[in-house]
């Protein structure tokens, strides 16, 4: 079984692959997502160090970072289809107007 | 060991191409197969709950989610030309700036770890669904209400975001 290092890297790895998602991509929705791949990034370490420790703590924050993401998409994905309305683009760049 | 590193290297690729498609379904596809990946590193982990409700919620209701928003919207394909023209901050110099403090948080991080003594796994049994059910209604039962609220907002506040306002 590979310790504990190993799982943390991979989970460093895959939280920087989302974070050089939210900084390159130029669409709402992979923004969107690579905000998804970081929080399941955080959830491998939070499992890993729960597994660590023998505990059951890890497992049950990963429940409640999963019930947020699930509240997160929805009204994040809502605010897409409203913006998408307005402006018939996915473009962050379009959305610069504080008011209209 | 060979399995971790299998499920590892499928999570990192399919992670790199979601962020490398042009096409959001696509992307939203690969994901789930990157999720795939991280629940099975849960199964290795003896961690059979998390495994579980990654396939059901993630995969299954939150992509879907997205794949429907995805295909509502009906706008799969970035256009380049024109967001270069729009804005000055979406060039190449930026851009490769983010990918620099990228790989920067992956460097800090690895050398953050490498400093730490290797630490083994203890033979710990797996998290049983009874022990967790049990600590979610005992120590975690603020937080889990709580949750139930978040939901309930996050529910009312969707309906009310993606109305059609009457005109």
């Amino acid at each position: 079984m590979p310790p504990l290092g190993h799982y943390l890297v991979l989970s460093a790895i895959l939280f920087a692959i989302g974070s050089a998602g939210v900084f390159i991509r130029r669409n709402v929705i992979t923004i969107l997502l690579s905000i998804e791949i970081m929080l399941n990034a955080v959830n491998l370490s939070f499992v890993a160090f729960g597994r660590a420790w023998g505990t059951a703590d890890g497992q049950i924050i990963v429940f409640f970072v999963m019930t947020v993401a699930a509240a997160e998409a929805a009204v994040g994905l809502a605010i897409v289809i409203s913006l998408f309305r307005q402006r018939e683009s996915l473009n962050p760049d379009m959305f610069t107007a504080l008011k209209w | 060991m060979a399995s971790f590193y299998l499920l590892g290297t499928i999570a990192v690729v399919a992670s790199l191409l979601v962020i490398a498609q042009r096409n959001p379904i696509y992307s939203v596809l690969l994901l789930i197969a990157s999720f795939g990946a991280l629940s099975g590193l849960y199964v290795l982990l003896e961690a059979p709950f998390a495994a579980v409700i990654q396939i059901i919620v993630y995969a299954g209701a939150i992509m879907v989610l997205f794949l429907f928003v995805v295909m509502l919207l009906n706008a799969p394909h970035e256009e380049t030309e024109h967001d270069l023209r729009l804005h000055p901050l979406v060039r190449h110099g930026p851009m490769g700036f983010g990918v620099v403090l990228a790989l920067i948080l992956v460097v800090e991080l690895a050398l953050a770890l490498a400093g730490s003594r290797p630490d083994r796994f203890g033979s710990a049994a797996a998290t049983s669904v009874r022990s967790i059910g049990r600590a979610l209604f005992t120590d975690y039962a603020f937080p889990f209400e709580a949750t139930s609220v978040l939901i309930l907002v996050a529910m009312v506040g969707a309906v009310v975001l993606a109305r059609r306002e009457p005109r």
